[in-house]
């Protein structure tokens, strides 16, 4: 543990290396660059928002950061490693490993407690049971809901779900937190309450992504990469 | 992911839609219970069959007359030669001809008229002599069979059958009392006990025996033809060299051979199967049908699955953006639809034994229920849960998380 506390505060190490990143969705006979040579660098601890108008490739490049997708050209490393032609089954361990993603639609499943929704990552892990549930009652504790880790998704409010998301997204400890509009559904309150958590997050030295379409969102991040028309603009 | 945190995330999303995992496992259910209760019914019914067969004699061999063939070489019917008399009984009776049989019944039969007063019923009267009692297995409910002086003599007595008696002699006992058959008064000295086996065309209690030298004078035929000989072998073992015997001797006596045969042995084996194979077709029907709901059932789990795809996509797609591989996907999916068809098949076997147990109070038949058949029943079920299963699984497994979580 202090030794990942020391390489943190160090902050040299690369999280994300893009190189000449391009994806071509082709429907029918036309073919549409959503994104056109994308080269990006993120270190670790770094706090990035990526801000684009909808339509700029913004969602694009946030699956191929998220190993969602991957790119019809180019290089994406993530933490040393190169994700560009994995298999699905690959990425899929990928993802589990170094990605916490939090969503829009804070995408909890309703039919599982707070805790079980926070320990699902450890499961696909193969984390046994007692492990899991002792990661995800820490991660509950680090957002503040320790409290409700019985209550299922319906029983709590936006900015709890969000913060139960959230708590999902750290209990593998990845590499990375990708955070695709994580205050698109939260109205003024929740959304500065889960900004402030991202900044706590950052304090003790998380990687985060941000992707967003509000300036004053992504004027939380250390540094902001502008997307336009599937370039970034700096 | 482990199998059993799969079969545990399974189970969780059956639970999570009680009804409509109920209303899935029907078309399953409704198929196990009939199976089971259909093969049930085609065992009950063998083994009614079989207790009939063996109630009329066991170790009998039936000996009927066989077709005759005129000078014209016109072949008539069945039973319709008078080629079998009392010397061809008396031939199989000889100890040195046959000694593995060790009674024969001669027996002639008519069907006659009886009356008391004003009562009439018409009946089989059976002429036999005193050996019939013992080869046919039949015991008396009161009264006794005739002795071998009143079938020397020929007596006017006569033995009822107990559906006979009771047409005659509504009220009281008949031992003792006179029928009259064709202006000949008979006196009533026994009612035979209620064999049980009975079939549409032949009724064994409905019958009037009498002693055979009785019947030839009450028919006023001087024909000693004979419509069957009852031959009872010592024992089960020696049925089959018995039936040997018969044959030869009758053959001998005859002197014909096999192929031109005027005779025919029915053995309670050859009854047997052919009652049986005559259930079996039935018993085979009603599982053919049991097995397309079955199909049908088969086929409902598959839409459901398929909706259950539709519906999940959400989750589908937040659980392989969380690290679910296509394999772990597909695994749950086809674990579910398992527990889908092993759980209808469980209940529909439930309903199937009790209503195994329930059935035979209603429709008066006999169901057994059997170990292997439910066996292969839930086999089935767990076939059809994972058969039909794996396509929907496969079209979750394929899912593309961004196409997932995108749909909304």
């Amino acid at each position: 543990m202090s030794a990942d506390v020391v390489s943190r505060t160090v902050g040299t190490r690369t999280i994300i290396e893009l190189d000449g990143v391009r994806k071509t969705y082709a429907t029918g006979t036309i073919a549409v660059e959503a994104l056109r040579g994308i080269d990006a660098t993120i270190t670790e601890g770094e706090y990035v928002a990526i801000i684009g108008p909808s339509g700029s490739g913004k969602s694009t490049l946030m699956h191929i950061l998220g190993c969602l997708d991957v790119p019809t050209e180019g290089r994406y490393e993530l933490a040393g490693r190169d994700v560009s032609d994995l298999e699905e089954t690959e990425l899929a361990h990928i993802r589990n490993a170094e990605i916490g993603f939090v969503f829009q639609q804070f995408n909890l499943l309703p039919d599982l407690t707070a805790l079980r929704n926070v320990a699902l990552p450890l499961v696909y892990a193969g984390v046994g049971p007692h492990e899991r549930e002792q990661r995800a009652r820490r991660a509950l504790e680090r957002v503040g809901l320790a409290d409700r880790a019985d209550h299922r998704p319906g029983e709590l409010s936006g900015g709890q779900q969000q913060r139960v998301a959230v708590a999902r997204a750290l209990v593998t400890e990845p590499a990375m937190i990708l955070a695709d509009e994580p205050t698109g559904n939260l109205d003024s309150v929740s959304s500065a309450d889960v900004l402030a958590l991202f900044r706590e997050l950052h304090d003790s030295g998380r990687t985060i992504v941000l992707i967003t379409h509000e300036n004053d969102v992504a004027a939380q991040a250390d540094r902001v990469l502008r997307i336009h028309d599937g370039e970034l603009a700096s | 992911m482990s199998w059993l945190e799969t079969l545990r995330t399974a189970g969780a999303a059956i639970r999570a839609h009680r009804l409509r995992s109920l209303l899935t496992m029907l078309g399953i259910v409704i198929g196990i219970s009939s199976v089971v209760l259909t093969v049930g019914l085609g065992l009950g019914a063998q083994d009614q069959v079989r207790s009939q067969i063996n109630a009329l004699g066991s170790n009998l061999l039936i000996v009927s007359p066989g077709s005759s063939t005129g000078s014209t070489g016109v072949r008539g019917g069945f039973g319709s030669a008078a080629s079998l008399t009392q010397a061809d009984a008396d031939a199989i009776a000889d100890k040195s001809v046959a000694p593995d049989v060790a009674r024969v019944a001669p027996a002639t039969s008519t069907s006659t008229s009886l009356t008391n007063g004003t009562t009439n019923w018409t009946t089989k009267i059976v002429g036999t002599t005193t050996t019939w009692e013992k080869v046919r297995k039949r015991t008396l409910s009161s009264g006794r069979f005739f002795t071998a002086d009143e079938l020397s003599t020929g007596a006017n007595v006569v033995v009822l059958g107990s559906d006979t008696a009771s047409e005659l002699f509504s009220r009281g006992n008949p031992v003792g009392q006179t029928v009259t058959a064709d202006g000949t008064a008979l006196t009533v000295i026994g009612v035979l006990a209620e064999s049980g086996a009975s079939s549409d065309d032949s009724n064994e209690d409905d019958v009037a025996v009498v002693p055979i030298t009785t019947a030839q004078r009450l028919s006023g035929s001087t024909s000693n033809a004979l419509a069957s000989v009852y031959v009872e072998a010592t024992s089960s073992d020696t049925l089959s060299a018995a039936y040997q015997e018969v044959n030869a001797a009758l053959l001998t006596a005859h002197d014909v051979t096999s192929s031109s045969a005027d005779f025919s042995i029915a053995t309670q084996d050859a009854l047997l199967s052919t009652a049986n194979s005559t259930n079996k077709t039935m018993t085979i029907l009603l599982a053919g049908i049991a097995a397309i709901s079955l199909l049908v059932g088969g086929i409902g789990v598959m839409n459901i699955m398929l909706v259950s795809v539709t519906e999940r996509i959400r989750e589908i797609g937040l659980r392989k953006a969380l690290g679910a591989t296509p394999g772990a996907i597909r695994r749950q999916f086809l674990l579910e639809a398992s527990l889908l068809g092993v759980a209808g098949g469980a209940i529909g076997a439930a309903i199937g034994v009790v209503g195994a147990m329930v059935l035979p109070s209603f429709i008066n038949q006999p169901v057994s229920v059997s170990a292997p058949a439910i066996a292969a029943a839930l086999g089935v079920a767990l076939g059809l849960g994972v058969g039909f299963g794996v396509y929907p699984a496969s079209r979750a497994a394929r899912l593309t998380p961004i196409d997932a979580l995108r749909n909304e």
